[in-house]
């Protein structure tokens, strides 16, 4: 933590902030659409912006990695003619949660992985994340200290944090060095509210308690010890394989490739749009064989995905702690009750085998 | 929104002409496809590309020729889905979009010096005969090689002439069986299974690469394991349904594996205590 690298604003210019950005290129943030729900969307002004919201219905891997995304367009009119294409805009994502850019980052790993996918790289390259640091839980479904991703780390251009009359601003890249002079409200942070700040990020180790009773080091342990769990199978009876969970989770990047022809029929496009490991033809094959039949199989490999795959295949929990996905379950199967009860499952196991 | 050409783009494809179709059986033709740019496809046995028809849709085949041949490539495909009903539709000098190769194929470097025991459950001979035909051409660099292909009826058997050279050929050992067979038919009738027990191998030295339907697997594995041949030694090739063949959709994953970027090929040993997988 170098003081060089912060800056301050008062809050009652977070507006003229936001306005400012407005100027820059198009801007996406939170906004209360009510009953406890919010979506990123354009905003036109800054009065529609919700600085204090639950994690919002859809996360902001939707700009990312779009729900559908044309791959490819093409002519067979009279020879085969193929365009591999790309959509890309400048876009400012402004007020995102830790959870969120860890969403990112996980998103980041999987598609720079060899092969690369351009489209993504090129995507992600217009993009400016600003993000805002929660200084206590959003709700009761959050878990994101057990994943560690409740305090800034990486991954964003600015990360604002609340003090008491200001927010202090973390400059991450030249990127956000560049907005923050554009806009020119800023002053240097002080030795008192870097201070405040540290204290604040102190404060918090005390407020987010770790929400499952294990520790993240034991997961790939637990999930070892756990495939023929008794757990998959209570989900079976209540999980109706809607794919909400999936839909929602920011780590989720599974995708089908489907195409659309023109009325010509000379002309189209192929696309990948958004596709959930929880619906019935996801692992189907040819001559109608499902790998994967029972949906406590299929609510078994998200959790694995989440919590265990991914840590041989690239090191990192590919679940950020937000919560989405307990929020938005209509059979109201919840992540951290699933986790404890694996763990209670589990001790019982290994008491029994000690007696 | 702005929209820009990547020609770089992973998923772009490679215009493929199509030089030749013969139908093998009812329901399964072989295509030879060449590159309009005339370059090589350079591929290990085992192997697959995606092959596209624009408008209808893109799918996974494995390449059934010898990789050792640089002026085509062939593809064996059964009519069973959109896409493959339409390739059956299509004639000689038509174009595909072709994009690949994807996958790691059979070990060969590892499984020359040793004896081969392909075992081929009906259209499973297709990449298994890529390997077989690179075998044939590297003749002196392989041990004993035995060849063992099942299938449901006499008028499903694939490559009918290439197997009837096979069985000639003094190098190399192949039985053939059917579950139903016809009048006409003179040959083993029963379970591919059956054929395992009689063959002469030393289980030490050989390989043994087994491509069929799913539920063909279990029941071989069985039977090679009961024959002494080493768990890393038994190579699988997985079907799955695969989109991107880059390891990212997500479709062909077998626990923390994807069958499309560290398969299709796998050891017995590297998935035996793997559910989902057989």
């Amino acid at each position: 933590m170098k003081i060089e690298q912060y800056r301050l604003i008062e809050k009652t210019k977070i507006n003229e902030f936001i306005e400012n950005l407005l100027l820059i290129s198009k801007v996406v943030a939170p906004v209360d659409r009510g009953f406890k729900n919010y979506v990123f969307q354009e905003i036109k002004s800054a009065d529609s912006v919700s600085l204090k919201y639950i994690p919002t219905i859809i996360p902001p891997k939707k700009y990312f990695l779009p729900q559908r995304e044309t791959l490819l367009k093409f002519n067979i009119d009279k020879d085969l003619e193929v365009e591999p294409v790309v959509e890309y805009e400048n876009l400012i994502l402004f007020g995102l949660h830790t959870c969120d850019i860890a969403g990112i980052k996980c998103l980041n790993t999987v598609l720079s992985d060899k092969p690369k996918d351009p489209a993504y790289l090129i995507r992600k390259k217009h993009i400016t994340i600003i993000g805002i640091e929660c200084n206590d839980y959003c709700d009761e479904y959050a878990s994101c200290s057990f994943v560690g991703a409740h305090i800034p780390t990486t991954g964003y251009d600015l990360m604002f944090t609340e003090l008491d009359e200001y927010f202090i601003v973390h400059i991450h890249s030249l990127k956000g060095a560049d907005i923050v002079e554009k806009t020119g409200i800023f002053k240097p942070a002080t030795a008192a509210q870097f201070e405040e700040l540290k204290a604040l990020r102190n404060n918090k180790f005390k407020i987010f308690n770790n929400e499952i009773p294990t520790e993240r080091r034991y997961l790939p342990d637990l999930f070892d010890r756990s495939f023929n769990a008794i757990v998959w199978k209570e989900l079976e009876n209540r999980c109706l394989s809607c794919g909400n969970c999936t839909a929602v989770c920011p780590t989720c990047y599974c995708f089908d490739i489907k195409e659309e022809v023109d009325l010509n029929l000379k002309s189209g496009e192929r696309y990948r749009i958004w596709f959930s490991c929880q619906l019935d033809p996801f692992a189907k094959v040819a001559g109608g064989i499902d790998f994967r039949r029972e949906r406590s199989a299929r609510q078994r490999h998200r959790f694995y995905r989440k919590f265990r795959y991914h840590i041989d295949r690239y090191g990192m929990i590919f679940c950020t702690g937000c919560g989405r996905c307990s929020r938005t379950c209509m059979a109201k199967i919840n992540l951290k009750e699933v986790l404890t009860s694996l763990i209670k499952e589990s001790e019982a196991k290994i008491w029994r085998k000690w007696l | 929104m702005a929209q820009v050409v990547i020609k770089d783009s992973p998923y772009n494809v490679k215009k493929a002409k199509i030089l030749d179709i013969k139908p093998l059986t009812e329901k399964e033709k072989l295509f030879k496809l060449v590159f309009e740019d005339h370059t090589w496809l350079d591929f290990e046995p085992g192997q697959f590309i995606m092959v596209s028809l624009m408008g209808v849709g893109e799918i996974p085949i494995s390449i059934c020729s010898s990789p050792l041949n640089r002026h085509y490539f062939e593809i064996c495909v059964r009519a069973v889905g959109k896409v493959t009903n339409c390739l059956h539709k299509m004639n000689v000098g038509d174009v595909l979009g072709v994009r690949g190769p994807y996958g790691n194929g059979f070990p060969i470097k590892t499984i020359e010096g040793h004896d081969l025991l392909i075992i081929a459950g009906g259209l499973g001979l297709a990449p298994l005969r890529s390997l077989i035909l690179y075998a044939i051409d590297n003749r002196r660099d392989f041990g004993e090689i035995h060849i063992l292909f099942g299938c449901k009826t006499p008028s499903e058997l694939l490559f009918s002439d290439e197997i009837e050279e096979w069985s000639k050929r003094l190098d190399i050992h192949f039985a053939c069986t059917v579950d139903r067979a016809d009048p006409d038919w003179k040959g083993n009738i029963g379970l591919i299974t059956s054929l395992i027990p009689g063959v002469d191998i030393d289980p030490i030295r050989t390989y043994a690469a087994v491509v069929g339907p799913p539920v063909m697997y279990k029941f071989v594995i069985k039977e090679l394991l009961a024959k002494g041949l080493p768990v890393d030694q038994i190579l699988l090739s997985f079907e799955r349904h695969m989109k991107c063949g880059m390891g990212k959709c997500g479709r062909c994953q077998i626990q923390n594996l994807y069958c499309c970027k560290d398969g299709p090929v796998f050891t017995f040993k590297e998935i035996m205590d793997m559910a989902e997988a057989l």
